[in-house]
């Protein structure tokens, strides 16, 4: 197999895989019961001095 | 199952999703330009440059005209007809680095070799405003200084050859000589287009005693778009 | 680790901040005041003064480092180390010693590239001139960053990464990527050349492709995900509310980290480069929209149910208008990613409006918003000298922009219409030098905004004196300007 088809795999299945990991990613950010938790993070900046 | 979580408290895994992320990219567009074999096109006339235009293209760097001039003609009806054939990639295969440029404050220079006399060239160094009165270019007469490159350019011509510009041995080896044969013409030139096919010989800036950076600018100029055979480009074969 | 307890017992290291204010400052306003210079040779070409240093050419790129990497590089190292400090509740990896390394040791290449670039010693790839000599300096004092940047989020007391410390690390990392990876030359010196001047190993379409990866990237990763940073933690902070989203930030930084890095080839639409990398240039550029926009949404929202602090706090106004200008330069860039609008858009002055819509209205403003809120902080003082100051400098700055960019769009646009009209008799129907005429005026206005917006910089220089000097300007507060009209 040459690296031109090795490419030509490859091209499509990364952009299949990064999609599902960046999908898998929103849904555990916007998953409701994480809400409470990850909202808590956003006031790191406002009780740091 | 998959967690977020390591990534907002492991400072190293958060290190690797982001070369991850970015590598990817990248790679895919980059990598197969060098792979690729048609990513620049077979071509009748490309050639590395003679040492004079070399050094023409040092000083075209050096004063960073390609901040105002592009080097690359687009396929366009307009662009066709007020520059020329469109550019090639194999034109530049030789452009350490690539002077395609983003910003065309001036015309593009892709195909300016021979469109103007070596006079209108030096003239137009010198004061653009001689030439064209609207113009709103620099003023260039430093150029009229002896040209300094003799104990450097056979030593640009070895690093060009390491990072792949197919110079011979015998082009490094006569560098200096044909740097001079070129600027003054006469006998001694016939070998530098010998070596360097379609190259401009001849006195470009009117003074025949010095080689002057005006003369390895006009040279190179001159060359620009030149060296193609363009009856020879199969357009089935070009990328676009 | 026994810097750790000597640490531990340290405050946070904020004479470090201080300097990168006050260098940021100084070179904004030269990168600000170089920029007026050569606004004004395109206007004026005797400007150039006919002396070989003084050229655009060579001037051109001491003003794109000068206001990107010397302002916006010292803006980021002073928000970095300020912000990573306080949100890891930990002094500064390294502490004043690899701070300070960094501090002199990148104003020390600042002044090593602008004088080179006046000497015509360059690499000549935009936005990455400096040659070989200073790449190498640089990666070292990058590599010190990383160290001093990495070192404190792993000693750090909160058990969470802040979001901002996501996109500066995200900066550090792919900066450091990018510089590598552009920047790969060998010196002539090696094989009897000259020491000063380097090729590089790329050629043609491949150095394009490279260059491009690079140059864009510097855009998204050092002016966008760095700034965002910024915004992350500057906004909430200033407003006194949390993020509108966090979960929202997440996604949002995911996203444009992945899509950023592949939108590269859209400056190089109908070139030589291979079709199939330009249309997945134009792809993602056109994608990058949706998270550019979700972070644009996420910065003014954090402002919801505290409006009234743009018309009381002339500081929130910097900060909000440049989530305002972020937005529309990301939706302008993916516009004129599409290779249809490019065909118009590309070499022309367009470009450098859109690039400037983007720098003075995004980056700077950010920037000067961060840096009001820095200084009254650092020096422990009240509050600034004046914030009559402060909204006089935004609104001159206003000005300045929005001359700039609409002189831009009109010369660009009209530049590009002019390329490609033809005549009843199907010749063209200008000759170059007319399109280049017709820009005169427009580049006389262009000027006229970078000179507001320099005045600006001034303004703001001359209110961080007084600042830092201890005085207060005798003035009414705009909190009370309401509250006395109501009660008559």
């Amino acid at each position: 197999m040459s690296l031109q088809e090795i490419y030509q795999l490859a091209r499509p299945l990364w952009t299949v895989w990064i999609f599902l990991v960046f999908l898998g990613i929103v849904a555990w950010a916007f998953w409701p019961k994480n809400k409470a938790k990850l909202e808590e993070h956003g006031s790191i900046p406002l009780n740091d001095d | 199952m998959f967690s977020h979580k390591i990534f907002e408290t492991n400072t190293l895994v958060l290190i690797v999703g982001i070369v991850v992320s970015v590598a990817i990219g990248g790679l895919v567009e980059i990598i197969p330009l060098f792979t690729i074999e048609n990513t620049i096109e077979k071509v009748e006339g490309m050639r590395p440059y003679s040492p004079l235009e070399l050094a023409g293209r040092g000083i075209y760097v050096r004063e960073g005209c390609y901040n105002c001039h592009s080097q690359m003609i687009r396929p366009f009806r307009d662009e066709v007809e007020r520059y020329g054939h469109y550019s090639l990639a194999a034109e530049s295969q030789y452009d350490h680095p690539f002077q395609w440029a983003s910003k065309r404050t001036g015309p593009d220079l892709a195909r300016v070799g021979g469109k103007y006399s070596n006079d209108w060239h030096v003239k137009h160094m010198i004061n653009p405003r001689n030439v064209v009165s609207k113009s709103i270019m620099p003023t260039y007469a430093h150029m009229t200084r002896p040209l300094a490159v003799a104990s450097t350019i056979a030593g640009e011509m070895k690093t060009l050859k390491v990072v792949g510009v197919p110079y011979t041995d015998e082009q490094i080896a006569n560098a200096v000589a044909d740097l001079e044969a070129q600027a003054k013409g006469g006998d001694a030139a016939k070998a530098v287009e010998a070596r360097y096919p379609k190259a401009k010989i001849g006195d470009f800036d009117g003074k025949p005693d010095e080689i002057t950076e005006m003369d390895a600018m006009v040279a190179y100029l001159q060359m620009l778009g030149t060296l193609v055979d363009i009856k020879s480009v199969k357009p089935e074969l070009v990328n676009r | 680790m026994t810097q750790a307890t000597y640490m531990d017992a340290a405050p946070y290291q904020d004479d470090l901040v201080k300097k990168f204010v006050l260098a940021a400052t100084f070179w904004g306003i030269v990168g600000f005041l170089v920029g007026v210079v050569i606004a004004s040779q395109l206007a004026f070409p005797a400007l150039n003064l006919g002396l070989e240093w003084t050229s655009f050419g060579r001037l051109r790129p001491v003003h794109t480092s000068a206001v990107i990497f010397a302002f916006g590089g010292n803006v980021l190292f002073a928000t970095t180390f300020f912000v990573v400090q306080r949100t890891c509740k930990v002094g500064l990896y390294g502490g004043a010693a690899l701070g300070g390394f960094v501090f002199y040791a990148f104003q020390a290449l600042i002044v090593v590239a602008a004088t080179t670039y006046v000497l015509g010693i360059t690499q000549g790839k935009e936005y990455a001139e400096p040659e070989w000599f200073g790449d190498l300096f640089l990666t070292v004092i990058w590599v010190v960053y990383l160290i001093t940047f990495v070192g404190t989020l792993y000693k750090r007391r909160e058990p969470h990464i802040y979001v901002a410390n996501w996109f500066f690390l995200a900066m550090i990392v792919t900066i450091a990527l990018l510089h590598l990876g552009n920047n790969l030359a060998i010196p002539t010196g090696f094989f009897g050349g000259s020491w000063l001047k380097s090729y590089n190993i790329y050629a043609g379409v491949q150095d394009a492709m490279t260059q491009w990866w690079y140059g864009h990237n510097a855009v998204g990763f050092f002016l966008t995900a760095g700034f965002l940073g910024i915004m992350y933690y500057f906004v909430p902070k200033r407003a006194e509310r949390p993020v509108y989203s966090y979960r929202l930030s997440i996604v949002h930084f995911w996203a444009l980290i992945f899509l950023y890095i592949w939108a590269g080839p859209h400056h190089l639409h109908y070139t030589a480069l291979p079709d199939w990398a330009q249309t997945l240039g134009m792809a993602f550029s056109v994608m990058l929209w949706m998270p550019s926009w979700g972070g644009m949404i996420n910065g003014l929202m954090t402002l919801s149910g505290a409006w009234e602090k743009l018309r009381t706090d002339p500081v929130i106004r910097f900060l909000v208008t440049s989530i305002g200008f972020y937005g529309m330069s990301t939706f302008e860039g993916p516009a004129m990613s599409i290779k249809a609008v490019n065909s118009l858009s590309h070499y022309t002055d367009w470009t450098v409006g859109h690039v400037h819509s983007g720098a003075l209205g995004w980056v700077a403003f950010v920037s000067f918003g961060a840096l009001y809120y820095l200084v009254p902080v650092l020096w422990k003082r009240e509050r600034l000298y004046s914030m009559r100051l402060v909204s006089y400098h935004f609104w001159i700055a206003t000005i300045g922009i929005v001359l700039y960019i609409t002189a831009m769009w009109v010369s660009g646009i009209m530049q590009g219409l002019m390329w490609r009209a033809y005549d009843d008799l199907g010749f063209l129907q200008y000759s170059f030098i007319e399109t280049v005429a017709a820009m005169h005026p427009y580049y006389v206005i262009r000027a006229m905004g970078g000179v507001l917006f320099l005045v600006g910089a001034l303004i703001m220089a001359y209110n961080f004196i007084q600042t830092i000097l201890g005085n207060m300007r005798d003035e009414v507060p705009y909190e009370a300007t309401g509250y006395v009209l109501a009660r008559g």
